[in-house]
């Protein structure tokens, strides 16, 4: 039987545009994988709870309201308390290009900015993901 | 590593109940070693099925019991089951956009699954899935089938309870629904009850019962699942539908059905797991496709040619 790749799409914070993460999730489902939608204004702790009941292999972080630095560090810190540090996070909305180097650090695989193709993003986690059994 | 999953699913950890699920859902070699693990601790989960249309409310309305059982202490799974795109295989799970406030609450496990190839409304994998949330000791299980027409029906299979979502404003639809799908509810749901038409509805749905020749009425219940009104009627329903289960012998009855269609779907897996390597197969239905295109042979003829080689 083939592995489904399933990623969990979700934007932390308080902005309520989710346009661009709708796109993405459906581009994503359109490659064959399970994609998991939670909505808006999501907490970090929301989200990691929701990687784990979900098992996810991937998380798409979405966000427009310049809060990434704090909310991507507690995500990422609270991936790491719960033992999932296997997951690939990638990002995406609008997030300076100086930022990006240090959420790099942080463990963040990629940032998507505005008008990246759906298929970069695509090809970028078929690539990197890590498959659990 | 078997033994110690299963000792931390009985346990109720989430990380390992979520492992497991992934486990069974890919079909994996050790799923089947820890599925036989498990079996001696299920049983005493009370599995309640969530079947209606789409846009019905299904997800608000599990919320929504979700609260009012764990007021009650009770530990609550979900699975909530959306569509596997027939054309890419992938999947956008949503029902737990109405479920967020419950994601930090210990007592709750949701776990959200596509079809995977499965008709009928639920997922392939749902039987070892309602199994592991049994074992891992949750009190109830919410199962939510894809929003469906009016042939799904398998819910019944699986369920001790099965509800029916019906929402005001589909007019005659509840005329064509007396098949099938108005057929398998022990509670029917009017949802929307503030909703225009809501009274003509539950008068069409009153009339259905009316006529029905089963030996138990079953009871309508109308909720309007976004302010919560009408669940605390609708748990009590519920828990009267569980007693009349454990008094008669039904809720033997019911168990054997979700145990028979769970054994003859595991045999068909492991059957095609047996005959069915993937790559030899596809390449030629392939080959034949065309040849039955052009008249030289014809489907009946193709499947026992393919059967036969693998087979022998």
């Amino acid at each position: 039987m083939e592995r489904k790749i399933r990623v969990l799409v979700a934007k932390p914070g308080l902005d309520g545009h989710d346009r661009g993460a709708k796109v993405v999730a459906r581009a994503l489902r359109d490659a064959g994988m399970e994609v998991i939608y939670t909505g808006l204004h999501q907490t970090p702790e929301i989200i990691v709870e929701t990687a784990v009941q979900e098992d996810v292999d991937v998380i798409g972080l979405s966000i427009l309201s310049g809060a990434h630095m704090t909310l991507f560090k507690d995500i990422m810190n609270l991936l790491k308390e719960r033992g999932m540090e296997d997951v690939l996070v990638v990002a995406g909305g609008i997030i300076p290009e100086d930022d990006i180097p240090r959420l790099k650090e942080i463990g963040i695989a990629e940032v998507f900015g505005p008008g990246t193709p759906t298929d970069t993003i695509v090809e970028f986690i078929e690539k990197n993901v890590k498959l659990r059994e | 590593m078997t033994e110690k999953l299963v000792a931390q699913v009985l346990d109720g950890n989430p990380r390992a109940i979520a492992r497991m699920i992934t486990l069974v859902e890919n079909h994996s070699k050790e799923a089947s070693a820890l599925m036989k693990e498990i079996h001696n601790y299920t049983g005493s989960a009370h599995v309640i099925g969530v079947t209606g249309v789409m846009g019905s409310g299904k997800s608000t309305l599990i919320a929504e019991l979700t609260r009012y059982y764990r007021r009650e202490d009770k530990k609550v799974g979900i699975i909530a089951i959306d569509p596997t795109s027939p054309f890419s295989g992938g999947a956008l799970l949503g029902d737990r956009v109405r479920m967020t406030e419950l994601t930090l609450d210990p007592g709750v496990f949701i776990r959200s699954m596509g079809t995977r190839g499965m008709l009928g409304g639920l997922a392939g994998a749902v039987y070892d899935v309602i199994e592991i949330l049994d074992a891992s000791g949750k009190d109830i299980i919410l199962v939510e089938t894809v929003g469906v027409g009016q042939a799904e029906v398998d819910i019944i299979k699986i369920a001790d309870t099965t509800l029916v979502v019906i929402v005001p404003g589909l007019g005659d639809a509840v005329q064509t629904l007396k098949a099938g799908v108005m057929e398998i509810a022990d509670i029917y749901v009017i949802n929307k009850a503030d909703h225009p038409g809501a009274g003509q509805t539950v008068a069409e749905v009153q009339s259905l019962v009316e006529l029905s020749s089963r030996d138990r009425k079953i009871p309508i219940v109308e909720t309007i699942a976004k302010t919560g009104e009408g669940i605390p009627r609708l748990v009590e329903e519920i828990t009267l539908h569980q007693c009349y289960l454990r008094e008669s012998d039904k809720l033997v009855e019911k168990r054997k059905i979700r145990y028979e269609a769970e054994l003859v779907e595991i045999i068909r897996n492991k059957l095609l797991d047996m005959i069915y390597d993937e790559n030899v197969v596809r390449h030629r239905v392939d080959t034949v496709v065309d040849r039955i295109l052009s008249k030289e042979t014809d489907p009946y003829t193709a499947a026992e040619e393919i059967l036969g080689s693998i087979l022998k």
